[in-house]
């Protein structure tokens, strides 16, 4: 029977950001280890729909294909999540697959998602080295430092946690959890520190950390497994902090 | 001139690093990738980063690493710029871990540093399995700053279609196109850096990104530029067979004592964690037994190569062997190498600290390249190239944990001889007639309305499963050249039915078959080169292997293979280059004992 198994796939298609949306049925054979991805390259080789309509392969980000990128998340069966990993073994059919629904779409399954990368540059997401020339070695850092440091180095800026995130949307302009915990990563570092207070400034005003709503949609659907929400209540702290030693230096 | 325009090609270690520098001594720089820089391919490298610190009290050196290095890449890189990245790599060290990389630390708050393949000396630094990751993110929020500064101009989702060159066949500027609105531009400069990255996808099915084409690197090949060593290509012993692509399983498995065996008899139908170690074939111990299982890559696969297919040994038959971490507790486990065994669980769905891992070799690195001299420029006035697109500094196979470092050295090295020439050309880009753009363009423009207009019956990613399959089975670990001549003849085929395509998208939005057609036929004449030079190279030498020839032959091929295109047979030509060995004397280069 295995070589007989056949993989359905219901894909939403949209040519452009102002064109129609309407969805395509594909049914094609199954090949073990498939994953989403690999079920659109095949349907590249031979674009033909369910009902033997020729059409256009689909369009869609991605890259490594090991989920280290961030570049191929999209919505499977209504769920926000990286398509590479996900296995159609372990899929319910036909697999529904849209793209996410709070960027700008581009096309099919793509979505523009640049806004992540202007917040991390509002928030100073850097350390702010004197320069790259030889200046000796960094600070020392206690193993516990750096096993503190590291997953939420690990943020892969696929933006799900914004997907997914109820308080994400034009009206409150929330910067979202990646950000957020990014603010988190750099106020920790020794030298990423001397920011600190620009960092906090920036989360204050609209948009600012005060729109989280404590959902926890962010840290359960984090594919990296990031403590997302550990990162916004320590952040939330240190905004409160800020606030009050603002009153009293005015 | 004060202000010169300088443009980058591709954001990955190389990229960024050439960016910074350029933007920290003032200058102006214009990056264009074609993913978000933060998404491109060295976010996949694992194990980490050689540097001989020597916090271990081995007495490691920079010499040391050198040594290592030009002995690893079977004595055929030129001596002289190896040498300086090795000295150059503790500085990088420190660099990156100022600029905030997570590296793991020794309990007494150093860096701490493991093994890799290729030497006896704990060298290679990391950030758990994720160091191409971490690395890259640290200079990505360097160029994020410059950006804000305004001093860094991104062009993401922009593909690099050619250079422009003046009547002098000086670079002048690129031509691009927009992914998204599908414009064909040109973009004027007064120095050019490639940084484009690897070429994985020539072999199909590879361990790289899929936008590792080696598009732009064949552009400039075919625009007049070397490519240097183009048949030095390295098989990775440890991958993960998949559908889409080959994952990558990291070296620093072995250098966290990861064991290689097989059972010693064939269609053992024992769960091999209860096959005692007596009916176990630690092959790599047994052949190598002062390198034992961290032998370079080169030396690995093709050990399980021979137990696959002459021993008849691999796992129940198939082309498999097991990569064994169980023996080691899984809290050491979880805290140096948890981001590629959560890659293993998550694609295969076994846990590698209860079942030992299923591997098998995959195409993985190009020692060749776009051909640079010292000072990272090519051949062509006013292009520069640094990281995987080039050739310097690997050899003939380049060691785990160097590509990292040579990565951010050549872009180091290139950003700033940039600027330097850039400073130095007579006539500004500024003062360059704007016909030499708008004829480049209108180029640019007639292959996409030939690619557009094309109404045969070829559809390109079929042409190009042909391309993977004939490349990986002829052109990888094993070469015969009768296998070598019907490649390049297969190729050819193709290249004549790739005039015959039919794109079954011809929209003018964000059409990707479109751009993954134009990148397929650099790939196509790329292959000819890798193909036509391994037909040339009647030898064995480090990544080449022939077995007709096999040994090292130093008399006849000690030497830098250059290939460029004649435009008008349309395929490449050959010369040979001296190389320098004014460092170290060439000597054999054996793993079965010290060195």
């Amino acid at each position: 029977m295995a070589d007989t198994q056949t993989v359905k796939l219901k894909i939403k298609r949209q040519d452009g950001p102002k064109a129609q949306a309407h969805w395509e049925e594909f049914e094609i054979p199954y090949k073990s280890g498939m994953n989403v991805i690999s079920a659109m390259m095949d349907i590249a080789a031979n674009p033909v729909t369910k009902d033997g309509k020729t059409t256009t392969p689909i369009a869609y980000d991605s890259n490594c294909l090991e989920e280290i990128c961030g570049s191929c998340a999209m919505l499977i069966n209504g769920k926000a999540r990286m398509a590479c990993s996900a296995l159609v073994k372990n899929l319910e059919q036909p697999i529904t697959v849209e793209p996410l629904s709070k960027f700008p779409l581009v096309r099919d399954l793509a979505v523009d998602r640049n806004v992540l990368f202007e917040n991390l540059k509002k928030v100073k997401a850097w350390v702010p080295v004197d320069g790259t020339y030889d200046l000796g070695s960094g600070p020392r850092v206690t193993p516990q430092k750096q096993e503190q440091a590291y997953p939420l180095s690990n943020c892969i800026s696929c933006t799900i946690c914004m997907e997914v995130c109820p308080q994400f949307n034009e009206s409150t302009g929330f910067v979202g959890a990646a950000t957020i915990s990014q603010v988190a990563l750099f106020n920790d570092h020794p030298t990423g520190a001397v920011l600190k207070e620009e960092r906090l400034h920036a989360l204050m005003g609209d948009g600012g950390i005060h729109e989280c709503g404590y959902a926890q949609n962010c840290v359960e659907s984090c594919p990296k497994g990031i403590p997302l929400t550990r990162s916004i209540s320590r952040v939330a702290g240190q905004v409160m902090l800020q606030t009050v030693k603002d009153i009293f230096s005015r | 001139m004060a202000n010169p325009k300088i443009i980058v090609v591709g954001g990955g270690l190389a990229g960024l690093s050439a960016v910074i520098k350029i933007a920290e001594a003032g200058g102006n720089v214009d990056l264009f990738s074609i993913v978000p820089v933060k998404r491109s391919h060295s976010v996949c490298a694992q194990g980490g980063i050689n540097a001989a610190k020597n916090l271990k009290g081995e007495g490691d050196t920079t010499e040391q690493h050198f040594d290592d290095t030009v002995y690893g890449g079977d004595f055929i890189a030129n001596q002289t710029p190896v040498k300086e990245m090795c000295d150059a790599a503790p500085g990088i060290i420190d660099l990156l871990d100022r600029m905030g990389v997570p590296f793991n630390r020794t309990p007494e708050g150093l860096l701490d540093f493991r093994r890799f393949g290729g030497t006896l000396y704990h060298r290679t630094a990391f950030a758990g399995a994720t160091t191409g990751q971490q690395l890259l993110y640290a200079l990505d929020e360097q160029v994020r700053r410059y950006e804000s500064e305004g001093r860094v101009t991104k062009y993401e989702h922009w593909e690099f279609l050619s250079a422009v060159l003046d009547g002098n066949r000086v670079c002048r500027g690129i031509c691009a196109m927009n992914l998204r609105t599908m414009e064909v531009r040109t973009f004027p400069c007064d120095a050019l850096i490639i940084a484009t990255g690897g070429i994985g996808a020539i072999f199909g099915k590879s361990t790289n990104s899929v936008v590792c084409t080696g598009s732009a690197q064949s552009a400039l090949y075919q625009q007049g530029a070397y490519y240097a060593n183009g048949e030095f290509i390295q098989v990775h012993p440890t991958s993960i067979p998949g559908e889409d692509k080959l994952r990558l399983m990291s070296e620093s498995a072995r250098g966290e004592g990861g064991r290689v065996w097989v059972p010693r008899t064939l269609h053992d139908k024992r769960d091999p964690r209860s096959i005692p170690e007596g009916d176990r074939f630690y092959f790599l111990e047994e052949w190598f037994p002062k390198y034992g299982n961290l032998v370079p890559r080169d030396v690995a696969t093709r050990a399980i190569h021979r137990i696959v297919y002459e021993e008849q040994l691999g796992i129940d038959g198939q082309p498999m062997v097991y990569l064994d971490l169980t023996h080691i507790d899984r809290h050491t486990l979880d805290r140096k190498l948890e981001g590629i065994l959560e890659i293993y669980e998550k694609f295969v769905g076994d846990d590698p600290r209860v079942h030992p891992m299923k591997i098998f070799p995959g195409m993985h690195y190009t020692m060749g390249g776009l051909w640079v001299d010292f000072k990272q420029a090519t051949s062509i006035p006013g292009i520069f190239a640094a990281g995987e697109c080039e050739y310097q500094y690997h050899g003939a196979n380049r060691l785990g944990a160097n590509s990292l470092v040579s990565c951010i050295f050549g872009g180091f090295t290139a950003g700033p001889e940039a600027v330097k020439y850039a400073k130095s050309v007579a006539k500004a880009s500024a003062d360059v007639p704007s016909s030499i753009y708008e004829s480049e363009r209108k180029r640019q423009m007639e292959i996409n309305s030939r690619l557009t207009s094309s109404s045969g019956t070829e559809n390109p990613f079929r042409i190009w499963r042909e391309l993977g399959e004939i490349m990986t089975r002829n052109v990888t670990v094993t070469r015969y050249n009768k296998n070598l001549i019907a490649t390049d003849t297969k190729l050819v085929e193709l290249l004549e039915r790739y005039r015959n395509i039919n794109l079954s998208d011809k929209g003018a939005w964000a059409n990707t078959s479109f751009i993954f057609s134009r990148q397929l036929y650099n790939m196509l004449q790329l292959a000819r080169v890798i193909t036509q030079g391994a037909a040339r190279r009647d030898e064995s030498r480090g990544a080449h292997y022939k077995p007709e020839f096999p040994e090292r032959d130093d008399a006849n091929f000690l030497k830098t293979t250059k290939a460029y295109f004649a435009p008008d047979a349309d395929e490449p030509r050959f010369e040979w280059e001296a190389v320098d060995t004014s460092i170290i004397k060439p000597r054999p280069r054996r793993y079965d004992m010290a060195k």
